[in-house]
Parts: C-alpha cells; sequence; structure tokens
C-alpha cells in the first residue's frame, strides 16, 4: 500500500517536472536557456518515471534495467548538452539580449577548435602548445 | 490505481510536454534549437513508454523504453557534430 502510494507520488513528480521541462522550452528566450530547462527537468521527470516503474514491477530483473536505464540518462544528458550548446556558441547563435555576461567572449582560438582560459587575440602571435593539437 | 494514474494522468500530460517541444521544433530559430527539442522528445519518449508499460501492465514495453535512451543520446551527439563541423565531416582530416 505505501509502495503504491510512493509510486503515484513518483509518477505526478516525473510528469510534473516533464511538463515543466516542455513550458520551458517553449518560454525561454535563447537555446542556452533552453537547453538548461530540458536537460535538467526532463532528465528528473524521466528519473522518476523510471524509478515508479521499477517500484511496481515485480521482476528485479526489469527493476535494474530500470535503474540502468535512469543511470544511462544521468550520465549521458548533460555530455549531450555540452555538445549541443558548444555546437550553438561555435555557430554563433546569439545569447539572450538580459544575459549578464558571455565568460567565453574570446577564449576560442580563431580556427575555433581551441578554448583558453586567456583571451586569445585575432591577431596571430606565438601560438601556444594547445593549438598545435 | 497506478495504471489508471498512468492512463489518465501521466500519458495526457506528456503529451502536452511532447506538443509544446513540437511547437519549439518548429519556431526554432536555429538548428541547435530543434536539436535541443528533438532531444527532449526522445527524453518525454522514454517517459511515454515507460507510462505507457504501467498503464498497459506490459513488460515488453518497457525494452523501447531502454533502446530508446541509449538511440537518443547518439543521435544528439551526431546531431551536434554535425552542426559544429557540418563542412568538413566528408574531408580527410575532418
Amino acid at each position: 500500500m505505501v509502495v503504491e502510494w510512493l509510486v503515484v507520488v513518483l509518477l505526478l513528480a516525473g510528469t510534473f517536472f516533464m511538463v515543466v521541462a516542455g513550458i520551458g522550452i517553449v518560454r525561454m528566450p535563447d537555446v542556452y536557456l533552453r537547453m538548461s530547462c530540458t536537460s535538467k527537468a526532463a532528465t528528473l521527470g524521466s528519473g522518476c518515471l523510471l524509478a515508479a516503474y521499477a517500484l511496481q514491477v515485480g521482476d528485479a530483473g526489469i527493476a535494474v534495467r530500470a535503474l540502468a536505464t535512469a543511470a544511462f540518462l544521468l550520465l549521458t544528458a548533460p555530455v549531450a548538452a555540452h555538445m549541443i550548446g558548444r555546437a550553438a556558441y561555435r555557430l554563433g547563435v546569439p545569447l539572450w539580449a538580459g544575459s549578464c555576461c558571455d565568460e567565453l567572449k574570446g577564449a576560442y582560438s580563431p580556427s575555433g577548435d581551441f578554448l583558453q582560459s586567456r583571451r586569445v587575440d585575432e591577431t596571430p602571435g606565438p601560438r601556444s602548445s594547445l593549438d598545435r593539437r | 490505481m497506478i495504471s489508471s494514474v498512468a492512463l489518465w494522468i501521466v500519458l495526457p500530460a506528456l503529451s502536452i510536454a511532447v506538443l509544446l517541444a513540437v511547437v519549439r521544433l518548429f519556431l526554432g530559430p536555429s538548428f541547435p534549437d530543434q536539436v535541443v527539442a528533438l532531444d527532449l522528445i526522445t527524453t518525454i519518449g522514454v517517459g511515454i513508454v515507460t507510462a505507457a508499460a504501467l498503464a498497459w501492465e506490459q513488460t515488453a514495453l518497457f525494452d523501447v523504453a531502454t533502446v530508446l535512451a541509449l538511440v537518443s543520446f547518439l543521435a544528439t551527439v551526431a546531431f551536434a557534430r554535425y552542426v559544429e563541423r557540418g563542412i568538413r565531416l566528408w574531408s580527410s582530416n575532418g
């Protein structure tokens, strides 16, 4: 009985977070903010739903598989979000006008392949060891 | 109770979330917006298949959720890779 209520609460929580992710991807003004909405809220929502399934199903093997799927989502969602964000930044997708600052501005080398903590001048100067790959 | 909650609350709400993501997929001003929307659709799809497995009590449906979670990561990484260096994708030193 307690497990049943816990499953219902997990289902409703996962649904809530997924709907929040859906609202966020429509309402947010910027691709980076949209990505922060979807990668966090949707991962938490699907994690809640998978945990509910693992609690509800009687089979231990399927429960372990559900938890492994949730763990895989938790591992891969940040990687995917980081790759899309870097691709968007290097494509030059503009930030929202209300963003406070762009700390990556000028940190990429002119070829766009390397990221440095110091600012890279547009004029070719002494190239660092990072730039040789 | 669980299967009726999954059928009458979870599945309609997740369908609305997918519809919102499809709105962004069509509106999205840039290509990364559309990739983010597709990523969200597949992540919600994992939840939809899980809720369907609960609603109709079919454990065989859950395999679809696992495979969808595995494939969506590959699709997102491939899209990001294509966006980032699409021109050089087929060159020899790409």
